[in-house]
């Protein structure tokens, strides 16, 4: 649980003050593997099998996520030739 | 008898097929062909029907035939508050009188088909299939008329010859005077058939039945209205109406002299032998009902007698031959009328026959003149005529003969007869119409002096074998004048070259001239009254038809016995007791024909120049009576010019109140729509625009928050979260 928390901590933290979208993607996937870590050990606590099934679909939404992630990150490198999110404002008015 | 039905079918047939065939396939013989084989037709079983009806018992003579249900049994109340059925079948009833017409139209019929097949040859292909269609529907109706044995049925046939009247009149569409002449006839007859459709209206009311024997019993049940006017003489009276607008009676007969702007055979069918004495025919019908109102039937001869002498002596100056011969049609209408207004029922319908045969003679005479002379109708143009048209001039004379009263042609009887009742009746009537019958004579002698005797008066011809001589100018005295072939000169005449002077007709125009001629020579002997010798058979043949059914009428003479005082039953003791003054009137009748003759003799013949004498020392009645004595002036300034002026005032309403409301319907729209516009612009709009402008000047305060940093939406998520779960850990450790 301490761990879990731990590494939630960081992904959070990581994702707020990290200037390169690598890192702050990197963050997010530390995020879910806390979660995952947290679902495990309670599974194991309460002896029920559902945590560890939902890590299992969360490792796999992950996966997909990753994936999406990085394909968005590769064709905004493509426009942009950076990899800096404060120059990620297209959303902006 | 029992296939009388198929009698008006026949011509009907004919009508249908040239109308719808004809005029496209048919050449101008078969058209012809086909009109009059129906025609023939329908005379070979007209004639086959009387011969039967002649074997039956006298009092046992009429058939009914009911081809068909045509409005069945409605429920309908009447005047006592019963409810009566409204019943009408296509029915047909054979009985003496009917079948006298019947013979009458279908045997005129014939022949003046016969004499059109000849007349109307030089008219267009597609024309004289339509001419024949007219006049084979003509026949129709009027078959109809006859043979119908109610009074809807009868209305059918009255309004369809009505109809094909203004067909026939107008045939000559082009021309203007025509088809005013057809819309004149159409609209005068439209006003006697709204008194006509009123009488029946009322008949069905008082008697809840149509069929005529019915309501003749019905009505010889009733009192005689000597006294007051009751509910039967108001149905006599639109009876009457009715009877002078198809008739040609004051103050309805202006359309029939117009008439003859249709062909001669027109005129001679429908003008002269059949339509006009649809009327005459009708009354003879319900003789029951008009002997049961004796002040209409007093009405009755008074108008018939006042139009007979006004048509006489309009006929005395006019110059037109067929216009003469209208309104001589029109003066016998009008002692036929008298005839039935004194009461002398069959006297009258002896007359409509005999009259039928000499007049439509003598129509036919004038067409064949007319065609002679090339479509001149003007008598003064004419005379001589009698060495080149021989057969025309011997039955035109017979005719004259007849008409003019002199023994033993058919005209002396029936019109000795009427004024023989007519005396008995009131001597004033009666002087009047001896009168008329002067002028009768009169006029007709001179019409045949100015057309036959004499010299001639017409244009030149170019004689025939002079033509090649060069004088082309000859060539040029084709008379295409104000007449019936004016409008076809070109394509008529002129396509036979020039006009080689005055001719006889072919065969087919002689033929029933001389038909014509014997029926009006022998058509009296059947009448031959019994002062003289003769049975009168007519009279006895005619009467049932003028009675109500017998039965009936014993239980009428039972309850009141004027009744059958009043009726056409002739009284046999009366009779005896005045054959001398009888023989005394017949005897004065003929001299005063035989004074009219030579006084037309005396003015057109010998000492032509009496006559132009007489007309300028008494030029105010001349003029008088050329204007015709201004009736058609009077119409023109009070019917004609109200209908006008009323027209003009409906129009002003019109214009001012109908289109004003129209105007400001649409001006209150107008205005109500500007309205609604204004609050559409400024409230609805404004409400519109209101909120794009809120949201747009909101916009410049919340485009702020967006500020595209991925990293600051992910600093809100999570301050966000800190604050929920901040505050609902707050909540709960409350």
């Amino acid at each position: 649980m301490l761990l879990s928390a731990a590494l939630f901590t960081i992904g959070v933290v990581g994702v707020m003050v990290r200037r390169n979208i690598i890192i702050i993607f990197m963050s997010i996937e530390l995020i879910l593997n806390a979660v995952n870590i947290n679902l495990v050990a309670f599974s194991n606590q309460l002896q029920n099998a559902v945590g560890q099934v939902f890590a299992i679909f969360i490792i796999a939404v992950a996966a997909a996520e990753a994936a999406v992630g990085l394909g968005i990150i590769l064709a905004f490198f493509r426009n942009k030739e950076t990899v800096n999110i404060d120059e990620m404002n297209l959303m902006r008015w | 008898m029992r296939y009388i039905w198929l009698i008006p079918l026949l011509p009907g047939i004919g009508a249908a097929l040239n109308g719808l065939v004809g005029i496209r396939a048919f050449s101008k013989q078969a058209a012809g062909l086909v009109a009059c084989a129906t025609m023939t037709l329908a005379l070979g079983l007209s004639v086959v029907a009387f011969w039967q009806l002649l074997g039956l018992p006298a009092e046992a003579r009429f058939y009914d035939v009911n081809v068909a249900e045509w409005i069945p049994a409605i429920p309908l109340g009447m005047h006592d508050g019963l409810i009566g059925r409204f019943h009408v079948p296509w029915g047909f009833r054979l009985d003496p009188l009917s079948g006298m017409m019947l013979l009458v139209v279908t045997g005129v019929g014939t022949l003046i088909h016969v004499y059109s097949t000849a007349y109307m040859a030089e008219e267009p292909r597609g024309g004289v299939a339509r001419f024949f269609c007219y006049l084979n529907l003509f026949c129709f109706f009027m078959l109809m008329l006859v043979l119908g044995n109610n009074f809807l049925v009868m209305f059918v046939g009255w309004e369809g010859v009505g109809l094909c009247s203004y067909l026939l009149i107008g045939y000559w569409y082009e021309k203007k005077s025509a088809a005013d002449a057809g819309k004149k006839a159409f609209i005068t007859n439209r006003i006697g058939d709204w008194g006509f459709i009123l009488g029946v209206f009322l008949i069905y009311y008082t008697f809840g039945t149509l069929d005529f024997r019915a309501v003749q019993d019905a009505a010889a049940l009733m009192p005689v209205e000597t006294m007051q006017f009751g509910v039967l003489s108001a149905i006599a009276l639109l009876l009457f109406i009715g009877a002078t607008g198809k008739s040609a009676q004051i103050p309805l007969f202006v359309w029939l002299p117009d008439a003859m702007e249709g062909p001669t055979p027109v005129s001679a069918l429908i003008h002269a032998a059949t339509m006009v004495t649809a009327g005459v025919y009708m009354v003879g019908r319900n003789a029951v009902l008009f002997s049961h109102a004796p002040m209409v039937m007093e009405v009755v001869a008074i108008v018939g007698v006042l139009t007979a002498l006004m048509a006489a002596s309009i006929g005395l100056v006019q110059y037109d031959i067929k216009r003469v011969l209208a309104y001589s049609t029109v003066s016998q209408l009008g002692y036929m009328f008298t005839a039935m207004g004194v009461g002398a029922f069959s006297a009258g319908a002896f007359h409509l026959m005999t009259h039928a045969f000499f007049k439509a003679l003598l129509f036919l005479g004038s067409g064949s003149v007319i065609h002679a002379m090339a479509g001149e109708q003007d008598m003064r143009r004419m005379g001589g005529l009698k060495k080149y048209l021989p057969v025309t001039f011997m039955t035109m004379m017979i005719g004259t003969l007849a008409i003019a009263g002199i023994p033993p042609l058919s005209g002396f009887f029936s019109k000795d007869e009427i004024l023989y009742r007519a005396f008995e009746h009131n001597t004033l009537i009666w002087a009047l119409a001896v009168v008329t019958a002067m002028m009768t004579a009169f006029y007709m002698f001179r019409l045949m002096s100015m057309t036959f005797l004499g010299g001639y008066r017409g244009p030149a011809w170019e004689a025939a074998g002079h033509g090649h001589g060069g004088d082309s100018g000859a060539a040029a005295a084709h008379p295409g004048s104000h007449d019936d072939h004016a409008g076809h000169a070109a394509t008529g005449h002129g396509g036979h070259g020039p006009w080689h002077g005055p001719h006889e007709s072919p065969t087919p125009m002689t033929f029933p001239l001389m038909a014509l001629a014997v029926g009006a020579m022998v058509a009296g002997l059947v009448g031959i009254p019994a002062a003289v010798g003769g049975g009168n058979a007519i009279e006895h043949f005619l009467e049932p038809s003028f009675t109500a059914s017998t039965a009936h009428q014993a239980a009428a003479e039972a309850a009141e016995p004027a009744a059958a005082q009043a009726e056409a039953a002739p009284e046999d003791n009366a009779e005896h007791a005045s054959v001398n003054i009888e023989r005394a009137l017949m005897l004065f009748s003929v001299v005063i024909a035989v004074i009219g003759i030579l006084l037309a003799r005396k003015f057109y013949i010998t000492s032509p120049e009496v006559s132009e004498r007489l007309a300028e020392q008494w030029a105010g009645a001349h003029r008088t009576l050329s204007h015709k004595y201004y009736v058609d002036e009077l119409y023109n300034a009070t019917v004609v010019a109200g209908t006008m002026a009323g027209g003009r005032g409906l129009w002003g309403f019109d214009r001012h109140v109908v289109d004003g409301g129209v105007n400001g319907t649409g001006w209150l729209t107008l205005v109500s729509s500007w309205l609604s516009g204004l609050t559409d612009r400024y409230v609805v709009d404004g409400a519109v625009n209101l909120v794009g402008w809120t949201t747009e000047e909101s916009s410049y305060w919340f485009r702020r928050l967006q500020t595209g940093l991925v990293q600051n939406y992910a600093l809100l998520m999570v301050f966000g979260i800190f604050a929920f779960v901040g505050v609902y850990l707050i909540l709960r450790s409350l």
